[in-house]
C-alpha cells in the first residue's frame, strides 16, 4: 500500500491547506495524474501524484492545514492488495512450529528497513499529553526522528487550524505570506552561498535576424519570443557546464536529474514565482513557447502544478523588459546558480576589424563557488555566447 | 584560600590521615625513600619515618595481600598501587579476599583499607601504563570505587575511605597531579556516595568523572556559545554509582552524553546507559551517545595517544549531534 503525502513545493514550505481533492477513494489513478488542490504561500497549485494504483482512503479533509510528509491518502498499488493480504502462504511458512535442524545456523535475511516512524520516547508522551497525532508530524531530529520539540511545533500549529481555516475561500495568493517565502529564502541564500558573479555582452544580431526571418514565415499567435532562444541557449550550454545545474544539498553538490529550467516570473500584484520548464534540452523552440506562455498565464492565476514548482535545477531570469541593463542574481537556495539577461542594446560593436551597430544583451552568472569556479562559470557564458550565434540550431 | 595542586591536595590528604591516626599506615612501591613515583608521598618519610611510609617489594599481590592482612588485624593500611594496569597482578587479592572475606567470614572480618592507583592516559606512558580500568572494578561487590577529578575530593575522599569499613580503591587520573587551583584552608573530609553536578544546564547532560571532567567542562562552555547549554555531571564515585542523580538530570535535560576515558565496550559508560534505559526511558528524546577511548592498546606517539582518548572537539560534536540532530 502506498501513501500520499503532503509534497514540498519548496525548499521553504512547511506545510499546506488540502484546498480540494479531484479524486475519491475507489479512482484509479496514475503516475502524474493531478489528485489534489494544496493551497501554499505561492498560491493554490495542482499536486501530481506519483504512484499509480487505485485510491483507498483520504485521510486530509478540505481545509486541512498539514505539515510537509504527513499522509493525504492512501493508495492500493498495482499488483499488491492492500489489507486482504491471503493469510495462507504467509501462516504456512510462520507457523510450521517444527523443530529446526539443530546445528544448522539459522540465517536471517537482513530485516527490511523500517517503516515505523523514528519517536523519541519524550516524543511519544508529549503527543499523547497535547493530543497530537504522531503520522501528522514531521521529523527533524538525527534521521528525521520525531523529538518532543517536534510534537510541540505541531500543537502550536494545530491550534489555530483547527478553528479557523475557511476552506477552498482563501484561493489565491496571501502576499504577506510570499513575502515572508521570498525573503526567507533570499536571506537564506546572501547568507549560505558564497556567489561570484560574471557576466558577458553578447552580440545578438544574428539570433534577431534568425528570429525575424522564423516569424515572418509564421502566424502571430505561433511567432516566437527571443526569450525562447535565450532559454535553450542556456539549457544546452549546461550540457558543456553541468556544475551550474543541480542542487547544493547535505554539504555536497547534487547534479539535477534534467535540465529542468525555473524561469523567474513577476506577478502583478507583487511577489515573484519561479516554476520550472521540465527538460528544455528536448524540448523544440515551438513546444519551449506553449510551455512558457501557459506557465506565465497559469502563475499569475495562481494554478501552478507542484512538481513545476520544486523541480527547477537552474533559474533564468530576464528583467530585459523593465529596461535593465544586467542584472546580478541571488540563487535561489538550493539551486546553484541562476541566469540573468538584461535588455537588447544597440551599440557599437567592433567585429573583424570594422565598426558597426549591434544589438547586444548582458548576460550574467551568480554562481555557488562551492560548486564551480570563475573558470567554469567563464566557459558556460562563453558556450551560451556560442550557442546564440547559430539560433537556427537553437 | 591556599593555591594547591592535586598532587599536593592528594598528600595533605594522606599527611592529615597520618596525624590524625596513629593506625594509619602508607605502603607500596617507592613510597618512601623516592618519594612515590609521581611524588605523591614525597617528604612524608622524612616526617612519619619507616614504620608508617613503608617502601615493598615488586610484587603487589604480595604487598596488598599484606594490606589486607594488616586491616584484619586493625590498622588501617593505604596502600598505593603505581597504575592500573600493575594493579592486574593483585586483582586475585583485590577481587577474591578483599571483596569477598566480610561475606565468606558471616560478618566476621570486616577490611577497612584503602588502595590508591594511578590511572588514564595523556603522559606519553604507553600500553602497560595508561588505560582506564576502574570501570572493571566498578563491577564488584564487596568493595567501593572514587574518582576524584577536583581538588577537593583529592583533599576529601581519603579520610571518608579511611572511615568506611570496607575496602575502597581510589583511582588517580595521572593527567591531574599538575592541575593547580585554590582550595579552602579548612577543607576537609566529603562523602563518597553521591555525584555532583557541576554545571547546570537544561539542554543535554554530559555525564563524567576524573580525568575526562575538565575536558567536558571546557566543552559545556564551548556548547554555551551556540546557545546548548549543557548540565555536566561528574559522577566522582563508580561503585556504588548515583542513578538517582544520573536519573534526575537526564529527566531534566532530556539527552545525555556519557564521556569515558575507558573502552566502550562492556564498560561504565555501557552501565550508565542501561541505567538511563531502564529508569528514564519515556524522558528520552534522542538516543544517548558516547564519547570513550579507540578501542586500541594506548598508543605511545603523542598524537595518536591524544587522538585515542576523549578529547574537547570530540565531546562537542558528540552533544551536538544529540541535541541538534546532526553534528
Amino acid at each position: 500500500m502506498g501513501e500520499f503525502r503532503m509534497p514540498s513545493l519548496g525548499a521553504d514550505m512547511e506545510s499546506g491547506i488540502l484546498v480540494d481533492w479531484r479524486i475519491k477513494p475507489g479512482d484509479p489513478v496514475k503516475r502524474g495524474d493531478v489528485v489534489a488542490l494544496v493551497e501554499t504561500e505561492k498560491g493554490v497549485i495542482e499536486v501530481e501524484i506519483f504512484e499509480s494504483g487505485v485510491i483507498e482512503s483520504l485521510v486530509v479533509q478540505p481545509g486541512q492545514k498539514v505539515p510537509v510528509g504527513a499522509t493525504l491518502a492512501t493508495i492500493r498499488t498495482d499488483g499488491r492488495p492492500a489489507e486482504t493480504r491471503p493469510p495462507v502462504a504467509a501462516a504456512t511458512t510462520e507457523q510450521k512450529p517444527e523443530v529446526p535442524p539443530a546445528s544448522a545456523p539459522v540465517s536471517t535475511p537482513p530485516p527490511p528497513k523500517s517503516l515505523r516512524p523514528r519517536v523519541s520516547p519524550l516524543a511519544r508522551k508529549r503527543a499523547d499529553e497535547l493530543g497530537v497525532d504522531i503520522t501528522t508530524v514531521t521529523g527533524t531530529g538525527e534521521d528525521g526522528s520525531i523529538t518532543a520539540l517536534d510534537i510541540e511545533r505541531a500543537a502550536e500549529q494545530a491550534k489555530p487550524s483547527a478553528t479557523a481555516i475557511p476552506p477552498a475561500t482563501t484561493k489565491g495568493l496571501d502576499l504577506n505570506a510570499m513575502r515572508r517565502v521570498i525573503a526567507a529564502s533570499m536571506a537564506r541564500s546572501k547568507r549560505e552561498i558564497p556567489h561570484y558573479y560574471l557576466n558577458s555582452t553578447i552580440d545578438m544580431r544574428c539570433a534577431l535576424d534568425w528570429l525575424a526571418a522564423e516569424n515572418a514565415k509564421r502566424p502571430v499567435t505561433k511567432r516566437l519570443l527571443y526569450s525562447a532562444l535565450l532559454i535553450r541557449a542556456v539549457a544546452l550550454a549546461i550540457h558543456e557546464v553541468p556544475e551550474v545545474n543541480g542542487f547544493w544539498l547535505e554539504g555536497g553538490f547534487k547534479p539535477g536529474d534534467g535540465i529542468h529550467v525555473g524561469v523567474a516570473i513577476s506577478l502583478r500584484q507583487g511577489g515573484l514565482v519561479n516554476p520550472a520548464i521540465h527538460d528544455v534540452d528536448g524540448k523544440t523552440l515551438d513546444e519551449l513557447m506553449e510551455n512558457m506562455l501557459d506557465l506565465v498565464n497559469r502563475a499569475r492565476t495562481g494554478h501552478l502544478r507542484s512538481s513545476e514548482l520544486s523541480d527547477g535545477t537552474i533559474t533564468v531570469t530576464n528583467l530585459g523588459d523593465q529596461g535593465v541593463e544586467s542584472v546580478f542574481g541571488v540563487i535561489y537556495p538550493p539551486q546553484v546558480a541562476l541566469v540573468g539577461f538584461g535588455k537588447i542594446v544597440e551599440r557599437p560593436w567592433a567585429v573583424g576589424g570594422m565598426l558597426g551597430v549591434r544589438p547586444t544583451i548582458v548576460a550574467s552568472l551568480a554562481a555557488d563557488h562551492r560548486v564551480s569556479d570563475g573558470h567554469r562559470g567563464g566557459r558556460f557564458l562563453i558556450a551560451v555566447n556560442r550557442l546564440l550565434q547559430e539560433p537556427e540550431k537553437l | 584560600m591556599i593555591k594547591t595542586t592535586y598532587r599536593e591536595a592528594i598528600r595533605a590528604a594522606i599527611r592529615d590521615a597520618l596525624l590524625r591516626d596513629e593506625r594509619v599506615f602508607l605502603m607500596g612501591e617507592d613510597v618512601g625513600r623516592y618519594g612515590g613515583c609521581y611524588a605523591v608521598s614525597k617528604g612524608l618519610l622524612d616526617e612519619f619515618g619507616p614504620e608508617r611510609i613503608r617502601d615493598t617489594p615488586l610484587s603487589e599481590s604480595a604487598f596488598v595481600g599484606a594490606g589486607i592482612g594488616a586491616a584484619m588485624g586493625g590498622v588501617r593500611p593505604i596502600v598505593e598501587i603505581m597504575t592500573v594496569n600493575f594493579s592486574l597482578l593483585a586483582l586475585d587479592q583485590i577481587v577474591n579476599n578483599a571483596a569477598t572475606i566480610l561475606h565468606m567470614s558471616g560478618g566476621q572480618f570486616n577490611i577497612p583499607l584503602v588502595i590508591r592507583m594511578t590511572t588514564g592516559a595523556g603522559r606519553q606512558l604507553a600500553a602497560q601504563h595508561s588505560h582506564s580500568l576502574e570501570g572493571w572494578y566498578a563491577h564488584i561487590p564487596g568493595i567501593k570505587v572514587l574518582t576524584p577529578a577536583t581538588l577537593e575530593d583529592a583533599r576529601g575522599m581519603l579520610w571518608t575511605a579511611l572511615e568506611d569499613p570496607d575496602p575502597v580503591l581510589i583511582f588517580e587520573n595521572g593527567s591531574l597531579y599538575n592541575m593547580e587551583g585554590d582550595l579552602a584552608e579548612d577543607a576537609g573530609a566529603v562523602d563518597i556516595a553521591s555525584a555532583l553536578i557541576r554545571r547546570p544546564g537544561k539542554n543535554i547532560s554530559l555525564i563524567t568523572y576524573g580525568g575526562t571532567l575538565f575536558k567536558t567542562l571546557q566543552a559545556a562552555a564551548e556548547l554555551a556559545r551556540e546557545g546548548i547549554e549543557a548540565e555536566v555531571v561528574d559522577l566522582r564515585t563508580l561503585r556504588p554509582l548515583d542513578t538517582a542523580i544520573i536519573v534526575d538530570s537526564v529527566s531534566r535535560t532530556h539527552r545525555a552524553v556519557i564521556i569515558d576515558e575507558g573502552w566502550q565496550s562492556g564498560s561504565i559508560s555501557a552501565e550508565i546507559m542501561a541505567r538511563i534505559m531502564e529508569n528514564a526511558f519515556y524522558e528520552l528524546d534522542a538516543p544517548v551517545a558516547r564519547v570513550c577511548s579507540v578501542e586500541v592498546p594506548m598508543p605511545y606517539p603523542k598524537h595518536l595517544e591524544d587522538a585515542a582518548i576523549p578529547q574537547v572537539p570530540g565531546i562537542v560534536a558528540a552533544a551536538r549531534r544529540v541535541v541538534t540532530g546532526h553534528g
